[in-house]
Parts: C-alpha cells; sequence; structure tokens
C-alpha cells in the first residue's frame, strides 16, 4: 500500500525523531512511503488566528502537494483535522473547484494510529517498551478528529508498558497554537495541571500523538525539572524494532 | 450594572484571576459537580446525542421564523389581556419598565431570575427612580448585598463563594449570627425576603422560554422564589431576549429537559413555572396585570449572520463548566455578565466589540465547550470567525500579527522559502541553545519561554533525513 506523509512542521524541525519512527514503522508494517517535498504547514497557525486568506494560501499548496496521493498519513490529530477543515475553508460561490479538492483530500486524510487500526487493521505492532506510561489525549484528535479508541488499541498491545490512566484526561494541556504565547499565564495554569495529574500517575513517559501538546508539556515539564519523559506514540509503536525497520 | 462590569484591561483581570486561589478553589470544586452531575443525567436519558439534535434542530427552526413566532406570542399575549412590548434597545426597556412602575406609583420591586435585566442595567435604572429592588434567587441576593459584586456564572452566580465566604457576607452586611450551613444560612435568607414579598408592589422575572403558541412564560428555578415572585405582587413584569421562544409546549418539554440536565444534571428542576396571562375572572392567583418585555439589544442584527448560532443559546451554563480557561481565571476575568465560552463569543457581539477583542483569543480551542453544548453551538469555531473579523479589520494596519501572518502565507506557499526558513531558524537560535533547548530565547521566542523551554531545532530535519536516506540507498 502506497502511503504519502504529512510530517506536520513542529516534527520536521523540532521531532525529525517522531517523522522517522512514523517511516519505520509503517515501512515495517508494509507500505510504500511516499514523502512529498513540497509539502510545508498545514495552515493551522493562521487559521486558528482568523487569517483566513493566508490559511487558503497554505490550503492551496497543500491540496496540490498531495493530489496525486492515495493515503496521506501524518502523526499528528491536530494538523489531520485541519486538512478536513479545508473544505469549510473554501465555502464561496466561486470556490466550488477548490471545495471538491479539498473534500477529496480530507476523504483520503488520516492520523497515523487511524490509519493503522481502520486501514492497515492492525492493533499489535509488536513493539516493547517496559515502562510506566500515561497518554494525553489531545483535544483535536479526540473531538474534532474523532479518534479515541486508535491509540489505546495500539498502546495495549505494547509488551512491557504499563499504562495508567490520566486523571481528568478530557481537560486541554493548555497548548492551543498561539495561545500558549498569546494567552501565556492562562497556558502556564492550565500546563500545570496536567503535569501535576501526570505526576499523580508515577509515570516515567508521558506518550502522546501530537508535536505541538508534547512540545508545550515537555517545555514545561522541563522548566519545573521534572524527571519525565515525553514519547510520541509513533515512537513508542517503533519501540525495540529501530533496527529491524531499516 | 448593565452587561459590562469594571474597565481594567483583558490581561489586569486574567492576571488577578489567576492569583485568586480561593476563587480557582471554588470555581473547580462547582466545576467538578455539575460536570459530573450532567454526563450522570445525560447518561439516564439514554442517547443524548439525538437529544442533543433534536434540541438544536428545534431552536434553529424557531430562530429561522423568529418573525412569525413572536407575533404569535405577542398576539397570543393580548388575547389573554397582557400587554407587550418591543424593545430595540436597553434605554428602551428600561423606559417602559419605569414607566410601568411608576404609573403604579410603586416603590418595592422584587426581583427573579433573569440575566437579560442584568444586561440591560434594569436595576441601576430603577433605583434611579426611587425603587427599592430586591434579588430574591439566592446566588443573586448574596451578590447583591455582597455590594453588588458582579456575577461569575450565568447559572451560579455566586459560584466564586464557597459557603464560610457566603457566611462572612451575611454576618458583615446583616447580621447574621449562624453557622456556614447552607440550610441555616437559606433558612435565614428566606426570613430576610417574606416581607418583601409580602410588600412588593411588582414582580420582575426573566423568562426561560415563552411558548408562542398558547402566550405562556415559562421560569425554570430551583428555589421556588419565582412563583412567589409572579404571584404575590400586583403587576408581573417578565422580560426576556427575543430569541428565547420555543414553538409549541412540546418543544417546550424538550427544551426544558435539555436546559434542566445540562444546567444542573437534575432531570427537572425543583420548579417550572408556567405562566399564561394575568389573573383571569374567577382564578385565585396571578397578577393582575402582566407585561410582556422584548428585548432585542442586538439580537436581530447577529440574525442572518455567521454567528446566528449563538442565538440557539438556553443559556444553561454547561460550556462554563467544563472550560479550563474558566476555570483558571474565574467568571470576573470576562468583564461581563456572560462569562465562559458562551460570554466570550456573546459579549462582542451584544456590547462594545472593541471592549471585548481579546476575549475570543483566550481559548486555547479544545472545543470541551462545543462537546457540552446542549444545542450544538459550535462556540469554538465562532471564536475563531471572531478572530477573522478582528484579522480583517487589523488588515488596514501594518502592524505586528498582520506582517507575521502575511509572511507566514509566503513561507507556506513556497516549499523553497519554507526550507530556507528551518534552516535560519536552527543557525539562528544557536547562541541560545543550552544542551538541546532554548531556555531564553530571544525577541518573538520570548513568550514561549517565559515558562517553557523550547526544544533547539534538529541539526538534520525530517527532509533532510529522508532525502539523505535516499541518497545513501537506505530506502528499501
Ligand atoms: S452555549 Fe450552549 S452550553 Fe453554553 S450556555 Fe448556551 S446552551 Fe448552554
Amino acid at each position: 500500500m502506497k502511503v504519502s506523509l504529512f510530517i506536520t512542521c513542529l516534527a520536521d524541525v523540532f521531532y525529525p525523531e517522531v517523522g522517522r519512527a512514523t517511516v519505520e514503522l509503517l515501512e515495517r508494517l508494509g507500505c510504500e512511503v511516499d514523502f512529498p517535498v513540497a509539502q510545508t504547514c498545514c495552515g493551522q497557525p493562521a487559521f486558528n488566528s482568523g487569517f483566513h486568506r493566508e490559511a487558503k494560501k497554505a490550503a492551496r499548496h497543500m491540496i496540490e502537494t498531495f493530489a496525486h496521493a492515495d493515503y496521506v498519513v501524518a502523526p499528528s490529530g491536530s494538523c489531520t483535522a485541519m486538512l478536513k477543515e479545508y473544505v469549510h475553508l473554501f465555502s464561496e460561490e466561486d470556490e466550488r473547484e477548490w471545495q471538491e479538492k479539498a473534500r477529496a483530500l480530507a476523504e483520503k486524510g488520516y492520523e497515523l494510529t487511524q490509519f493503522l487500526v481502520e486501514i492497515l487493521r492492525v492493533e499489535d505492532v509488536d513493539a516493547t517498551l517496559p515502562v510506566k506510561a500515561t497518554y494525553h489525549r489531545s483535544c483535536h484528535m479526540t473531538r474534532l478528529l474523532g479518534v479515541k479508541d486508535a491509540p489505546m488499541k495500539l498502546l495495549s498491545n505494547v509488551k512491557g508498558l504499563s499504562l495508567t490512566e490520566l486523571p481528568c484526561a478530557h481537560d486541554c494541556c493548555g497548548f492551543g497554537g498561539t495561545f500558549s504565547v498569546k494567552m501565556a499565564p492562562i497556558s502556564q495554569q492550565m500546563a500545570d495541571e496536567k503535569v501535576s495529574h501526570i505526576k499523580e500517575t508515577n509515570a516515567e513517559v508521558l506518550i502522546g500523538a501530537d508535536c505541538g501538546c508534547l512540545m508545550h508539556l515537555d517545555g514545561r515539564i522541563r522548566r519545573q525539572g521534572k524527571p519525565i519523559r515525553v514519547m510520541h506514540i509513533a515512537q513508542v509503536l517503533q519501540s525495540g524494532l529501530e533496527q529491524e525497520g531499516r | 450594572m448593565g452587561m459590562q462590569f469594571g474597565d481594567v484591561v483583558f490581561y489586569r483581570r486574567v492576571d488577578k484571576g489567576i492569583r485568586d486561589q480561593f476563587m480557582r478553589n471554588a470555581v473547580r470544586a462547582a466545576q467538578e459537580r455539575m460536570r459530573t452531575s450532567r454526563l450522570r443525567a445525560a447518561e439516564e436519558l439514554g442517547d443524548w446525542e439525538e437529544w442533543r439534535q433534536l434540541g438544536e434542530e428545534i431552536r434553529r427552526h424557531t430562530l429561522e421564523h423568529l418573525d412569525f413566532y413572536l407575533k404569535q406570542l405577542s398576539d397570543r399575549v393580548h388575547e389573554l389581556g397582557g400587554h407587550v412590548f418591543f424593545a430595540q434597545t436597553a434605554e428602551e426597556a428600561t423606559a417602559y419598565i419605569r414607566d410601568v412602575v411608576q404609573k403604579r406609583d410603586a416603590h418595592r420591586i422584587v426581583k427573579s431570575k433573569s440575566m437579560v435585566t442584568e444586561e440591560i442595567g434594569l436595576n441601576t435604572a430603577l433605583e434611579a427612580i426611587g425603587c427599592r429592588v430586591v434579588e430574591t434567587d439566592l446566588g443573586e441576593y448574596i451578590l447583591q448585598v455582597d455590594d453588588n459584586d458582579p456575577p461569575s456564572h450565568i447559572v451560579g452566580p455566586s459560584i466564586h463563594k464557597d459557603r464560610e465566604r457566603i457566611r462572612q457576607v451575611f454576618a458583615e452586611k446583616l447580621g447574621y449570627t449562624g453557622s456556614a450551613a447552607p440550610e441555616e444560612m437559606t433558612a435565614f435568607v428566606r426570613q430576610q425576603l417574606r416581607p418583601d414579598f409580602l410588600t412588593a408592589e411588582v414582580g420582575i422575572t426573566g423568562c426561560n422560554f415563552a411558548v408562542a403558541e398558547s402566550g405562556t412564560v415559562c421560569l425554570v428555578t430551583n428555589e421556588g422564589n419565582g412563583r412567589l415572585v409572579t404571584s404575590l405582587p400586583p403587576v408581573h413584569i417578565a422580560v426576556m431576549g427575543m430569541e428565547r421562544i420555543v414553538p409549541t409546549w412540546e418543544e417546550l418539554e424538550v427544551m426544558v429537559g435539555l436546559l434542566c440536565r445540562s444546567a444542573v444534571g437534575q432531570k427537572l428542576t425543583s420548579y417550572i413555572n408556567c405562566l399564561t396571562g394575568p389573573r383571569a375572572a374567577g382564578e385565585v392567583d396571578g397578577p393582575e396585570e402582566f407585561h410582556l418585555v422584548i428585548i432585542d439589544n442586538g439580537r436581530s442584527d447577529i440574525l442572518g449572520t455567521e454567528f446566528q448560532s449563538v442565538l440557539q443559546c438556553i443559556r444553561c451554563g454547561a460550556c462554563l463548566n467544563v472550560c479550563p480557561v474558566y476555570r483558571h481565571i474565574g467568571g470576573q476575568a470576562y468583564g461581563s455578565i456572560y462569562s465562559g465560552p458562551i460570554g466570550a463569543v456573546l459579549s462582542p457581539l451584544l456590547g462594545d466589540e472593541e471592549l471585548y477583542r481579546e476575549l475570543p483569543y483566550a481559548s486555547s480551542l479544545c472545543a470541551a465547550c462545543t462537546e457540552a453544548c446542549p444545542v450544538k453551538i459550535p462556540l469554538h469555531e465562532l471564536l475563531i470567525q471572531h478572530r477573522q473579523k478582528t484579522a480583517e479589520k487589523e488588515r488596514q494596519s501594518p502592524l505586528g500579527e498582520r506582517l507575521a501572518m502575511k509572511a507566514f502565507g509566503m513561507v507556506f506557499e513556497s516549499p523553497r522559502l519554507y526550507r530556507w526558513g528551518t534552516k535560519l531558524a536552527r543557525t539562528a537560535l544557536r547562541p541560545w541553545e543550552e544542551d538541546g533547548v532554548i531556555r531564553q530565547g530571544p525577541g518573538p521566542l520570548q513568550p514561549w519561554t517565559s515558562i517553557r523551554d523550547l526544544p533547539s531545532p534538529k541539526r538534520e530535519t525530517f527532509r533532510e533525513w529522508f532525502e539523505n536516506r535516499r541518497k545513501r540507498g537506505e530506502q528499501p
């Protein structure tokens, strides 16, 4: 199966290892991985700030970049949700054509764990990671994209992983893109509350499926000097198998 | 008081809210309680999603035919012998009500259940003509006694005070000597209010829903005081926002069920008063004179715009009870009687747009509010709509965010610029790196690094790795 990767800008620049794990994982599961180099960013920062003209530019570019793809897979619930938002972005009369194209992209866009479970139909990827961990369900992934169970199914089959449920899992971590800098004091309070819940679980590792939330929480955890490691779910699912993947 | 309170800038109010640990604990406890009971009540109902769907359809249908239903409602109320007044503005509404009060030469007024009278600043207007206005809902009563402290929640206006704080207020202002037990304090308030009920010449209430077909005003309360306000004084004035309407009793039942469950997690509240017209010949209770004041105050400007769905709101407060931002800054930080997510959407529409321009940005867009809303208002999307309006306006000025976003548009349209930008960032940030992180970033990174470490950009971006891998022939 041919898969076109959408590696979000955060993963590209700050967390290339998340992209690498995604590639190796998909290849190990028999996919042919393609990375359209023209891709840039999904446009979410502009869209959520209300700069819809700029967001449309990003959208058109992404739509064209992935026009050839059978499946578009991203290691991010939030950016995948944004791909689906393009349909609403082109709502004017004279944008019908773009709306159609946007719809086509939305239909083939998947978040990584969603793709594994719904399309590849795998729930056990044979990974091993003997740590105590907890999982942060990010808001856009669960609420906007509606992907709730897929990560849990996959994580429950990771050997050695002991997963404790995060108290108040339904609460936002306070990242929210530009919110994290525009409203930093509120964002900080939300992060601290989340971090204290994470601490309650005694987890050594915090797992998540969105680099944005992870970057924010990791940054706050480090600033507080707390010894909790942050991992993207792609890395967890490729744990113990890094060499085989090549 | 009016819709707006305080004149401090939003950021300062946020700061004050965050520092008020007492308020935050009180809000957290209340949120937790209300959220849990709402989920339980929704579960009991079964198929919550279908109910929400139905709720949304009813509200949307009504808004789409608002003219028709408003006319039907007003005709019915007239037929029943009541008076109807359509007020375009807050001033028109208060002037009409003042007039009714003055014609009766009334000076003592009791009130119950009304956000909209807060919105139009009715108490101040009535006090200016020498009336004594007494709030009879417990929450509002507490605030009134506490030197008109502003409300902080649309269902529990005094949610920011706990029992002990309330006991203190009563002791200080009313000479209360009892304990902080809710029963004892409620009994005390009841004692205080009794003479007011018995002597009031006018009773003023809000209206949760008006039934167009029958001309009925429906009040949902938990304390039973609504009944006294509407039946003891000879005059009853009900004040409603023009959108608070349902076609028939059938829809009323659905909406009341959704309201009670979403607001406090009860199947029904203790009291649901339905009032149809003034006292008729042979009836034993009800007011001699009934007025229905229907308020526009900016609402019709929202009809037909991208914000129309906000008028579906039934003021249940469910969105506040799940909002983490609300929890940390408290309701008073919003500077409007409408706080929380619905307040952030509604206040800039009904109030001074400039004054409330920061509110739509005070959201991480986590969509917990949208998920909780029983009538499916896409609150987080409406917040983005507000931001879009602000952004459009800012296009006029060549500053700050606009420039950044313009650059953004250019970069993300062009793979070459993007690649160049990420490389540049990597090199430019090198001097600030320390053990793989940036602790104190320069210029634009400052707001991020003021509270968090930033991972430093990696030596090899993902795309470089992918290309190098291909060159190295590692790709299978
Ligand atoms: S927006 Fe929805 S959840 Fe919030 S108060 Fe209105 S009806 Fe309730």
